[in-house]
């Protein structure tokens, strides 16, 4: 069964057609670039596939839930993890008491998240001294790696990037790299939506283009 | 269930943990509270015996107005940094966030209450004649106010202009419970003589109503 499966898909925001008409079957364990100009659809294309806007018209399925549908875009929900351009921090918590709840609402008992919470702040190297700052008083690329390690203690199945380098130092950038490679080893499928085509087309096996709301063009690497 | 509990509490948790750290509750709503209650003792122009007998209204009304930024500040804590979609990505059942939100805002509502029942106390010189009734009047009251303001906070929070559609939207749905609740508290204070524990049924069907509803509401708001 394909991770990702639209045929068709239209969605509109508001009057806005920001899809018209997608189709794209995306496989377990692929990493694909979406591209494409500025208002080209690459970050409601992830919004959809993430289940964060409901499709119009056409088949919209994720792990084979049926994207339409509010209680199967919950379900799929589970499974699929997703950077987009906020943080998706609470700015008065702590780092670590913001890993902590998230690890927590993902399902995990107390022992695991502190396991899986002690595994990211490593691997995205958060120093210990930042664990008790309350988030608002990080730095934009402080920050993005502090999200990006509450992404990875989900361990989820499905990674939804929108511009994950944005605001990431050279050594950040660098890591990003790194753990979309980790999230395909670990049999993970990695969609990422970018500009750095020069960056991400070296990750990526296959690069998708958007332009107006629908793929233009569709590379196996 | 056991999950959508733990879900709820977490929620709950750490929302409280944020008003902690943030003191709006401390620092904004309840000097706000205060404020409001001296200026109707202003506005009135009364002496203590005249604002005993209005003290019900003007304190369910204090806590309608100081109930808007508690929700306004409830729905804030999610957008700020578009933690509420990640919410939505979680795992976590809307409705377990629906009931950790309510109970976040019911908690802060509760401290509200003991806080400005001193305030028409020492301001207007009321007393209590009976406290059970006072207590349970209270307790369902901010359930309902807790679980139809998160409700609405949802579904403004969708719309534009949040901050100033939530009151539009908000007040005269909790008509029922001011009415209610300020009946109620005129048996508690010993205003009147009408009979507040039927007014409390009132309370308990709207605060039965605005939680079972909202739990189930709450999700298909937020996504559609």
């Amino acid at each position: 069964m394909p991770v990702i499966e639209l045929q068709d898909s239209v969605v509109l925001l508001g009057r806005f057609p920001a899809l018209t008409g997608v189709n794209l079957r995306i496989e377990s364990g692929e990493t694909v670039l979406l591209q494409g100009p500025n208002g080209a659809g690459k970050s409601t294309l992830l919004h959809l596939c993430a289940g964060l806007v409901a499709p119009v018209s056409g088949s919209s399925k994720v792990f084979g839930f049926d994207l339409s549908a509010t209680k199967e875009r919950q379900e799929a929900r589970r499974r699929i993890a997703m950077l987009g351009h906020d943080t998706g921090l609470y700015i008065d918590l702590t780092v670590i008491e913001n890993l902590h709840f998230w690890a927590r609402a993902a399902g995990l008992d107390s022992e695991l998240s502190k396991e899986r919470v002690d595994g990211a702040t490593k691997r995205l190297g958060i120093d210990e001294g930042l664990f008790d700052l309350a988030v608002r008083l990080l730095s934009a690329g402080q920050r993005r790696r502090v999200s990006l390690a509450a992404l990875i203690v989900r361990r989820p199945e499905l990674w939804l990037l929108d511009e994950p380098h944005a605001g990431l130092d050279q050594a950040g950038r660098d890591l990003v790299d790194d753990l979309i490679t980790d999230a395909v080893i670990a049999g993970g499928t990695v969609v990422v939506a970018s500009h750095d085509l020069d960056r991400v087309g070296l990750l990526s096996g296959r690069i998708v283009t958007l332009a107006g709301g629908l793929v233009r063009r569709d590379e196996v690497i | 269930m056991i999950r959508l509990f733990l879900d709820a509490r977490l929620i709950a948790v750490k929302d409280l943990r944020i008003e902690f750290r943030s003191r709006i509750l401390l620092n904004q709503v309840i000097p706000f509270a205060f404020l409001v209650l001296v200026l109707f003792g202003f506005a009135l122009d009364a002496d203590q015996p005249t604002l005993r007998i209005f003290a019900p209204g003007l304190f369910w009304i204090a806590v309608l107005f100081c109930a808007l930024l508690a929700v306004q500040r409830s729905v804030s804590i999610e957008k700020a940094d578009g933690a509420d979609t990640r919410l939505r990505l979680s795992g976590v059942s809307p409705v377990a966030v629906f009931l950790g939100k309510s109970a976040s805002v019911f908690a802060q509502l509760v401290v509200l209450e003991v806080i400005l029942s001193i305030g028409i106390f020492v301001f207007y010189g009321s007393s209590v004649k009976q406290p059970l009734l006072m207590i349970v009047t209270g307790l369902l009251a901010a359930t309902a106010v807790a679980s139809t303001g998160t409700l609405y906070g949802s579904l403004a929070s969708g719309l534009g202009a949040r901050e100033s559609l939530l009151p539009i939207m908000l007040l005269p749905v909790l008509a029922p419970v001011l009415i209610a609740a300020t009946r109620a508290f005129e048996e508690a204070l010993g205003n009147a003589s009408v009979d507040g524990w039927a007014w409390l049924g009132l309370l308990a069907m709207f605060a039965a109503v605005a939680t079972g509803f909202g739990g189930l509401a709450h999700g298909v708001l937020v996504d559609e």
